[in-house]
């Protein structure tokens, strides 16, 4: 009896074990990403962008053309390969140190020239890799090894919201936000990318997709409960949705 | 071809479209700002891209996309907007992308001063950004010479995949004189390029990674036998070396123009003078200055518009203690005459014969 395969790894995933955190939800974004790029035949065609900071770990495991950037350039690279190479598709995988914080300037502007690139956006409110200090995307009243036990908005300002920020532009075409906390989450989720692709390989323009996501080690949780943060904490502050797309999509 | 009156921004910036460049990414700082202007109109007439970043980082991390896209790719500045671009050539250094990046440098620290410079050797030649890594660096004096190394910069780039500097000021780059451009060359296929990122398509996939491999040994023994190569293979120098010169006058760029025209001057008063004018000052004319006979060379004499001066110690390194060295500095940001020149270097001789060696 000849079976057939309903679940397997993405084409463009190496088989390497990851090195993530337990629990960690990058390895559900990398996933997802690498099951549109296959079924949009498009891994042949793809070329990433990867940053500075836990979401660099990606760089290992995606069997994609590739560079990775400094910290926060990923979009000034990004869109110069794009031009260059316009019928690849060509994205960045982000977190929020990288995105919000040392590379807001460079994430504003892509957006504002409406570069035809797709920018993932990881946000899971803590700068990851380093350990723990604060993020432009951390919570009032979250923990931080640089903002002490509970951020205090009268001292350190309140938390950024990207796709918020980014629909002031005229420009981008896409901006959605999705959560990895759940099934139903994680492929809404899968559809934006997918949405967010093939905007990009239609001409379309600039694309941003936000991704709440956790990190159990620096929120020093476990990762069960690390998703009721998620649920209870970040998606009240940081609402899901299309805060975009193209008119023929509506 | 005949010549044509070009001023030095936009005559290198049309250099290196014919050399094959289409791709610019720059910010506007004086005194450059001629170039990026030149190349918004220039690209779009050749099928090249021009983008202005939104920063001279957002600048040369363009550049770092082209080039690993196989593209020739350019960014230009001046020394303060160098030193922002220095954290992009040192991952463009690591990463193995080819750039090729005009300096026309101002008199610094700081803001400085936007006139013709040369405070910044140190930063092309010495730390062109973290990790401990080197670029190539030509150092022309005229406008000709721009226009000719600009095919040759982005050679050496593409060959070595590293970074290349070409080493200006602000008179070079703002005076005007009659040229030569070199013909329009073909434009590089960038698929030929089999490192180039374009997508995996039948092939294993390729990755452009400033992360140092699991050896980290492996980077630092490539760019070792790369360094070593250059002193071996790439030196431009224009060397003007009579058998009995006592006096060797050395200088690159404008300080060179102007020191070039003060050693005919002096030889015609009787002087024996030399003078070694270096071209690339990475990899450094080491030899030119080793081959110097201490029997009868008494005296160097390095000319720059940087206080303190800064090449003189390249030059004292290369001649190793074996022939006094002394160095007319120029503070940056003032273009001295040919009798300031003068005036200075027959100073610094007549003090050496007053005092002995």
């Amino acid at each position: 009896m000849e079976l057939e395969y309903v679940y397997k790894r993405p084409s463009a995933i190496s088989s390497e074990a990851d090195g993530y955190c337990p629990g960690c939800l990058h390895s559900t974004a990398n996933r997802i990403i690498a099951e549109v790029l296959d079924e949009m035949d498009a891994v042949g065609r793809t070329i990433a962008v990867f940053p500075v900071g836990c979401a660099v770990l990606s760089a290992g495991y995606f069997l994609t053309d590739m560079t990775i950037a400094a910290h926060g350039r990923a979009p000034a690279v990004a869109c110069a390969i794009k031009r260059c190479r316009p019928d690849r598709l060509v994205f960045t995988y982000q977190g929020d140190g990288d995105l919000a914080a040392i590379g807001m300037c460079e994430t504003i502007h892509t957006a504002n020239r409406g570069e035809n690139i797709t920018v993932i956006f990881i946000n899971n409110s803590i700068f990851g890799m380093t350990g723990g200090q604060m993020a432009p995307t951390t919570l009032i009243g979250q923990a931080s090894t640089t903002g002490g036990p509970s951020r205090n908005p009268d001292e350190v300002g309140y938390p950024f919201k990207m796709c918020e920020l980014i629909n002031q532009l005229e420009a981008p075409k896409y901006i959605a936000r999705f959560a990895l906390d759940s099934v139903p989450h994680i492929r809404e989720a899968k559809k934006g990318i997918k949405r967010a692709f093939s905007i990009q390989m239609n001409g379309g323009g600039y694309s941003f997709v936000e991704l709440i996501s956790n990190c159990s080690t620096n929120w020093k949780t476990t990762p069960l409960k690390s998703l009721k943060f998620m649920r209870e904490k970040m998606i009240p502050y940081y609402p899901l949705g299309e805060f975009r797309k193209p008119e023929e999509e509506e | 071809m005949d010549f044509e009156f070009l001023e030095g921004c936009e005559a290198i910036a049309e250099a290196a479209v014919r050399a094959g460049c289409r791709f610019f990414a720059g910010y506007p700082i004086t005194p450059q700002t001629e170039v990026p202007e030149y190349m918004s109109r220039r690209m779009p007439e050749v099928g090249g891209i021009f983008l202005q970043g939104e920063s001279e980082i957002a600048a040369i991390n363009m550049v770092y996309g082209a080039g690993a896209s196989g593209v020739y790719a350019m960014t230009s500045s001046s020394s303060i907007g160098i030193a922002l671009k220095t954290e992009g050539i040192s991952y463009l250094a690591a990463a193995r992308i080819p750039a090729v990046i005009l300096n026309f440098q101002r008199g610094g620290p700081g803001i400085g001063n936007i006139t013709a410079s040369q405070s910044d050797y140190w930063q092309c030649v010495k730390g062109p950004g973290s990790g401990g890594h080197r670029c190539m660096v030509f150092s022309p004096s005229t406008i000709q010479e721009c226009v000719d190394i600009m095919g040759m910069a982005f050679e050496k780039a593409f060959r070595d995949r590293n970074p290349v500097f070409v080493l200006l000021d602000g008179s070079i780059g703002n005076i005007k004189e009659p040229v030569k451009l070199p013909d329009m060359k073909p434009v590089p296929d960038k698929d030929a390029f089999d490192w180039c990122l374009s997508g995996c398509e039948g092939r294993a996939p390729r990755q452009l990674l400033p992360i140092l491999p699991e050896d980290p040994s492996k980077f630092a023994e490539h760019a070792t036998e790369m360094y070593a190569r250059w002193q071996k293979e790439d030196v431009l120098v224009a060397e003007d070396l009579p058998d009995d010169a006592e006096v060797i006058v050395t200088a690159y760029g404008t300080a060179g123009r102007i020191a070039g025209a003060c050693v005919k001057r002096l030889r015609k008063e009787g002087l024996k003078i030399g003078m070694i004018r270096p071209l690339t000052v990475s990899p450094f004319p080491i030899a030119s200055f080793r081959k110097l006979d201490a029997g009868s060379t008494r005296l160097i004499i390095d000319v720059e518009m940087a206080k303190p001066a800064q090449m003189v110690e390249d030059v004292r390194l290369a001649v190793n203690g074996r022939i006094r060295v002394e160095a007319l500095e120029i503070p940056g940001g003032i273009i001295p005459t040919d009798e300031d020149v003068y005036e200075g270097i027959t100073g610094i001789i007549k003090g050496v014969n007053e005092n002995g060696a």
